[in-house]
């Protein structure tokens, strides 16, 4: 059962009346501009014994993504297709208030929201990875590790998962006798678009993006809306326990696009696509 | 998502013989769960809900009460029996998202600080699930909220728009969320102008997504007088007599 509950992490009312003052003068506590994002740094191939992995750091959460390719049963409905599956785990190590056990709600908020975005966006071309079609196909597992939170870890998630994917290289699997033959050598995965979430908070009647863990914990409402190479929008979701007028709603989805485009260069380049 | 058939017509005729700009049928009933503070059941085409609000009442367990308002619980639930294929009744992970999504779209209508340490449990059971359950729980979970006579700030209203072969429609169905383009679920409070839930899966251009979400907020604007007339209707008697009341 879903239950409201205070913020874990407490915050003076002293530092939310200076959070407050600061963004009536556009400015937040840690000197961004209102529509800045932290610096982002991603670390691809980490993890030798995966197919794919990114360390991706935005200001100080951190998430490890890694790629594992098997083949599978396809899912019902989707039999010519891959499966891809992302899940995501916030690590007892990446806050005093995360106890280890099943996810929490929230947990399961981001996982489900981070797919989302990459599977409706159809990131990567799950047509090109059924074997037999309707009875095997590539399974593409990108399991996500949260080490440190502080803040916005949709963005910093979908990030990593993004990142991951388009470095990660696939086995090569051939079809001998209806036998699945792992050949040894290996390809790049098949991505078509390369999505980017921005998440947007707003406190009081102001919109910040890419809020860290204390600005959380004084919002009023989320919004994470995710862009693909064209600028579509592919996935949105709002959270926390606020509103937010028509009017806010369509300055946030411009911001996104203007954000995602920024971001995707910086993911292009961090990632060395092309090379 | 793969287009197999086209599911508008060349007369712009949906699969359920809808316009584009055409809710299902709904109807909504107040008062359905005798035992329940507050209740509602509704029919959103082919979804058939029932909503049973519990509350005010004590916090069990009591750690979880709030010095300075309200705990306010929800569980979205799907019965076996309500889909094509038997749902397992354990709660999934689609269950537990929409169970926050709903709660996180009922609060900001709430005046929760108005009972402190104490908590509003509000069930909503899929008895029947076509598409847009979520939008359809919420609906009647708001119903059931102001049958229960808790303090409320404005009436939460909920509908989805979509894609649907490249034209976006109101109220997505079932057959038109599984093979359709996009589906974006909204709720709203009409009379604050507050958007309280906006999701989207589905690929929209920046032309779609500012229509998609104006129609989906028309959908609210019509749904929310179904929702007063069905609170007239049980505490006023006749709809008709309420109106020239009022006028």
């Amino acid at each position: 059962m879903s239950s409201s509950r205070r913020s874990t992490l407490i915050v003076e009312h002293l530092r939310k009346q200076q959070m407050w003052e600061a963004i009536s003068k556009g400015k937040r506590l840690d000197g961004r501009n209102l529509d800045e994002l932290r610096p982002l740094s991603i670390d691809l191939g980490i993890i030798k014994k995966a197919n794919g992995s990114a360390r991706v750091n935005l200001g100080n959460s951190e998430v490890i993504a890694g790629v594992k390719v098997e083949t599978g049963e396809p899912f019902e409905g989707l039999e010519n297709k891959g499966a891809l599956i992302v899940s995501a785990e916030v690590l007892p190590t990446a806050s005093p208030f995360i106890e280890p056990g099943p996810p929490d709600e929230e947990t399961i908020e981001l996982a489900r929201v981070v797919d989302r975005g990459v599977r409706e966006s159809e990131m990567v071309d799950l047509d090109q990875l059924a074997l037999i079609p309707g009875e095997i196909v590539y399974t593409i597992f990108v399991d996500c590790s949260i080490t440190n939170t502080d803040g916005n870890l949709f963005d910093c998630t979908s990030y990593a998962v993004v990142s991951a994917l388009m470095s990660c290289k696939l086995p090569v699997f051939e079809i001998q006798d209806n036998r699945v033959i792992d050949t040894g050598a290996i390809k790049p995965a098949p991505v078509t678009t390369i999505p980017v979430s921005i998440t947007a908070a707003r406190i009081g009647d102001s919109i910040i993006l890419d809020p860290t863990a204390e600005e959380e914990a004084c919002m009023d409402a989320r919004i994470t809306i995710t862009t693909n190479s064209d600028s579509h929008y592919t996935a949105v979701q709002k959270g926390a326990t606020g509103a937010f007028t028509r009017e806010q709603i369509k300055s946030i989805s411009e911001l996104a696009r203007l954000k995602g485009q920024e971001v995707r260069g910086k993911i292009k380049e961090l990632a060395r696509i092309g090379e | 998502m793969t287009q197999t058939r086209n599911l508008i017509d060349e007369k712009g005729i949906r699969t359920d013989g809808r316009t584009a700009d055409e809710l299902r049928k709904i109807k909504i009933e107040v008062g359905v769960v005798k035992n329940a503070d507050g209740s509602a059941y509704i029919e959103f085409g082919n979804n058939k809900i029932i909503v049973a609000v519990y509350g005010p009442r004590e916090v069990h367990p009591k750690h979880m009460a709030l010095p300075d308002r309200c705990v306010l619980r929800c569980r979205y639930h799907m019965s076996p029996f309500s889909t094509d294929t038997r749902k397992n009744p354990a709660p999934s992970r689609r269950e537990v998202e929409i169970s926050k999504v709903i709660r996180e779209s009922l609060e900001p209508a709430l005046m929760l600080a108005d009972y402190p340490r104490a908590a509003i449990d509000v069930f909503v059971e899929v008895l029947q699930a076509d598409g847009g359950s979520r939008c359809a729980g919420i609906t009647a979970a708001s119903v059931a909220l102001a049958d229960a006579g808790i303090n409320m700030r404005d009436i939460v209203t909920a509908c989805a728009a979509g894609k649907v072969d490249e034209r976006i429609v109101l109220d997505i169905n079932d057959t038109e969320d599984k093979e359709g383009g996009a589906d974006m679920p909204v709720a709203y409070l009409p009379h604050l102008n507050q958007i309280t839930l906006l999701q989207l899966d589905g690929i929209l251009s920046s032309e779609q997504f500012n229509e998609c979400l104006d129609k989906a907020l028309n959908g609210c604007k019509s749904i929310y007088e179904i929702q007063r007339l069905a609170l007239m209707k049980k505490y006023f008697g006749s709809e008709s007599e309420e109106i020239r009341e009022e006028q």
